[in-house]
């Protein structure tokens, strides 16, 4: 595929931004790396070769009996009595860390929350479970939610924004009205009384919040097309013959584009800390799910234990550090005055 | 004798690299009337803003030269003096009367500030003081006005308070950049006889800064001509006209547009037949939104156009003539009917209409805000061709690169975006995406009022050349009479919506018969 010169300009004032660039990469690669959490932290082997015959536990189930068990369940690769007799007729290849988000170290010498050592790198929380891992896994739900929420709440929040600034009139001020009021419904309540009637997973977290996230936008848009809307450009475009909808989308919509890229960021950081505080108060996703503001709230819980604040904070702060730099040069990039 | 404000040598630069101004010299001698003149970005107002050191000083510089008022060097005084000379030795009337007004203060107020400021007088003695100016300059009842805000005056009201503003205190030099740009041409015409009958009231020196020669020819002694920050000639008034003696002064004199539009085709089959065009804009409604009260912008018009032909339509801001180029294209709600060749466009909606948009198409006053900022100029020119005349993008990029070579830039630009050009190319590419749908009416809205006069010419004869190669007709909207004459074969004068004459346009410039127009035509100022 080739590039318009224009289009060559943008990704070369998006490079210029050092910065930016690299932390584009360093987030992909840290995502990239999340998104296979499985071969990375897990309480199966990856491969397993018994009796002459390969066996890939992570995408299959593999019952006990094949390794000699009793059970019909499937094998619990972490006894001593299924891992000795695949030792003993074949071998194993582990992942790096070798539990999963929701894995129990039964083997821990202290009483749990144990401080990092050779098998917990950073330690395990109160429930004697991999920091390491729940870091992992924790990270991947936050960026997804994040993300999804951010792309869907832009898409109805330009929408509406550019809907109300370019129609104007009645329209701006029946919508103007009802976001007002729709702005001050406490969303908190709304999930409290949600999470007495359903069990609050990730897809209805997602909806109720997007319920609410969409207005941040309205404004921007609005007001940029409330401003545009006038522009001799636009009259223009209506002289050469075009209809509403090219001239909101072609001719209004990328100037709106800047101050909406403006606060991408924000949303997307504004998703992911949503998630992770509603987790602290615990009216997050279900328990047992791997989550940062869970891991914070141990934290709170359990200030002896301080690898388990510092690694919550750390993974939260990288994250949303990188995500702000790559938006700024994301705008950068946008940006027509910049040579 | 010596004289009142001498500038020796002065360079200007911003954040020490750019050289805005590069060794001005010039003197002004009592009551005298010095003229600066250059086209955009020549420096001319940085060098007035500076004579009282208005340059926001973080960024601007003075490497070399000075500013001698009276034996002081401006550049070198305290604040504390600075302030005492502003506003009392040396006043400024700027170019624009909208924004240099405070819209939140009374005229009394605006007045009387600098007068408590350098002269202590207060009350009643400063409100004796205002009318008196007010009378100086020309507004009627005085009295009544000084209750009045900024919003409540005309635009040649508010560039008289600002005159009255700057003559407060009786300076010594007025310092006066583009005084009248922004004005219609009657007013125009006024406030300069003002400053001229003040001067010789007052014997106060006057720093004019203009781009416009008609005006240096009447209203200056001496003319320092800029270009590109340096002086490149500096003469007596009459000299500088009779013997240009630099190239650009010869060039910036030649930019007089012709006396008479081009010989076209014209044929006599009618193009554009306009029948009691009314447009009316309501400004209250009654609770079931039935119209309640209106403004009348364009009352019961009717006029025709030939092919190949140009009609200019004339009359002063508010006169309704950007109302009927926007009616013309529906852009604005309007009765009465307008055929186009022969086919009435009056009953037609938006929709039904979209596909005559081809045929009319319109270049608009300003080239910066014309053209969409975040598409090149190939998008730009390409985006009616979508819709009217579906190609393929080969067929496409070659009208694109056709119409770029009509206006006569470089093709290979159509990869740039708007803001890398000037605004005389601006308004090439607004010409070039009006010619790509080869249109039989093309609206010009003003199209040269924003450049600069040598651009203005060029523009001007771009016109022509199309006009003649591909026997367009085009509405000629303006207030400048010398654009008008060197394009219209018809001319409509316009006042507050209605026609005041209409007719040949070269009987028209020769036997006006309406007072309006040949009031017009004497406020016009003609130099050749």
């Amino acid at each position: 595929m080739t590039l318009t010169p224009i289009q060559q300009r943008r990704l070369r004032n998006f490079r210029n931004n050092r910065r930016g660039f690299w932390s584009l990469w360093v987030f992909l690669a840290l995502f990239g790396l999340s998104l296979c959490a499985e071969l990375i932290a897990n309480d199966k082997p990856l491969v397993v070769s018994y009796q002459d015959e390969l066996y890939f536990p992570v995408v299959e189930k593999v019952s006990e009996e094949t390794f000699g068990g009793f059970l019909p369940t499937e094998a619990d690769y972490r006894d001593s009595f299924v891992s000795d007799a695949i030792e003993a007729d074949g071998w194993m290849i582990w992942p790096p860390i070798r539990f999963s988000y929701n894995t129990t170290n039964y083997d821990l010498d202290v009483p749990s929350p144990a401080p990092p050592s050779a098998v917990n790198w950073i330690g395990t929380d109160d429930q004697g479970r991999d920091v390491a891992a729940r870091v992992i896994y924790g990270f991947r739900i936050s960026v997804l939610f994040g993300l999804i929420l951010t792309i869907l709440s832009c898409i109805v929040g330009v929408v509406v924004g550019a809907i109300q600034g370019f129609y104007g009139g009645k329209v701006d001020l029946i919508g103007q009205r009802f976001i007002e009021i729709w702005s001050g419904l406490p969303v908190l309540f709304l999930l409290i009384i949600l999470s007495s009637i359903v069990q609050p997973n990730f897809w209805w977290l997602l909806g109720i919040m997007l319920l609410f996230s969409w207005m941040g936008l309205v404004d921007v848009v609005r007001a940029e097309f409330l401003r545009a809307r006038n522009f001799e450009y636009v009259k223009a475009a209506r002289a050469l013959g075009l209809g509403n909808r090219k001239i909101m989308f072609r001719h209004i919509l990328p100037n709106a584009m800047v101050a909406t890229l403006t606060f991408l960021p924000f949303i997307l950081t504004g998703a992911i800390t949503g998630l992770t505080s509603l987790d602290f108060l615990g009216f997050g996703l279900p328990s047992g799910s791997p989550s940062l503001g869970e891991l914070i709230a141990q934290g709170k819980a359990n200030l002896h234990a301080p690898w388990l604040g510092i690694s919550a904070f750390v993974s939260l702060s990288i994250m949303l550090t990188l995500l702000v730099f790559v938006g700024e040069a994301v705008r950068d990039a946008f940006d027509p005055r910049k040579n | 004798m010596s004289p009142l404000l001498q500038v020796n040598n002065l360079s200007i630069t911003f954040d020490g690299t750019v050289r805005a101004v590069d060794g001005l010299s010039f003197a002004i001698s009592e009551s005298q009337t010095l003229a600066l003149v250059g086209e955009s970005g020549s420096g001319k107002s940085v060098s007035a803003l500076s004579v009282l050191r208005l340059l926001d000083e973080r960024h601007a510089g003075y490497p070399t030269g000075s500013i001698d008022f009276r034996g002081e060097n401006m550049l070198s005084i305290s604040a504390r003096r600075l302030r005492q000379i502003r506003g009392q030795k040396i006043s400024m009337i700027f170019q624009e009367p909208m924004t240099s007004l405070n819209p939140l203060h009374t005229v009394e107020k605006q007045i009387s500030e600098t007068l408590a400021l350098h002269r202590g007088l207060r009350d009643a003695q400063a409100r004796k003081r205002c009318i008196e100016l007010l009378e100086l300059v020309g507004i009627p009842e005085p009295e009544k006005r000084l209750a009045s805000y900024p919003h409540q005056l005309s635009g040649g009201q508010k560039q008289r308070v600002m005159i009255a503003m700057a003559l407060a205190n009786e300076p010594d030099l007025l310092i006066a950049d583009e005084p009248t740009t922004a004005l219609d041409v009657t007013v125009q015409k006024q406030v300069l006889e003002l400053l001229r009958d003040l001067q010789q009231k007052l014997g106060m020196a006057i720093l004019l800064i203009t781009h416009d020669l008609s005006i240096v020819r009447r209203y200056a002694d001496q003319v320092v001509v800029m270009e590109k920050g340096k002086v490149v000639e500096t003469a007596a008034t009459e000299t500088l006209f009779q013997s240009p003696q630099h190239p650009y002064t010869r060039k910036l004199l030649d930019a007089e547009p012709p006396a008479s539009p081009a010989v076209t085709h014209i044929k006599q089959e009618p193009l554009l037949e306009v029948k009691d065009l009314d447009v009316r804009f309501t400004t209250r409604r009654s609770l079931f939104g039935r119209p309640k009260a209106w403004f009348q912008a364009v009352d019961k018009t009717s006029f025709a156009l030939n092919r190949g032909e140009t009609l200019g339509i004339v009359g002063e801001s508010g006169s309704g003539k950007t109302t009927i180029g926007h009616a013309l294209l529906k852009l604005t709600p309007c009765t009465g009917s307008i055929r186009l060749s022969g086919k009435e466009l009056g009953p037609l909606n938006q929709k039904q209409f979209r596909s005559c948009r081809r045929q009319i198409q319109i270049v608009f006053q300003d080239p910066f805000g014309s053209l969409s900022p975040r598409m090149s100029v190939a998008e730009i020119v390409r985006e009616g061709l979508e819709i009217h005349l579906p190609a393929t993008p080969e067929e496409q990029d070659r009208l694109v690169i056709q119409a770029l070579t009509d206006v006569g830039l470089d093709p290979e630009a159509r990869h740039r975006y708007p803001h890398e050009f000037s605004g005389g190319q601006r308004q090439r590419i607004a010409i070039a995406r009006a010619l790509v749908l080869q249109p039989e009416l093309i609206i010009l809205d003003e199209p040269t009022s924003a450049l600069d006069r040598t651009v203005q010419k060029q523009v001007i004869n771009l016109l022509r050349d199309l006009q003649d190669k591909y026997g367009l007709s085009y509405v000629f909207i303006s207030h400048d009479l010398a654009v008008v004459r060197a394009l219209s074969h018809k001319l409509l004068v316009l006042k507050n919506g209605r026609i005041v004459e209409y007719g040949d346009a070269s009987d028209i410039f020769l036997r006006p018969k309406h007072e309006y127009t040949r009031e017009l035509l004497s406020a016009a100022l003609f130099y050749s």
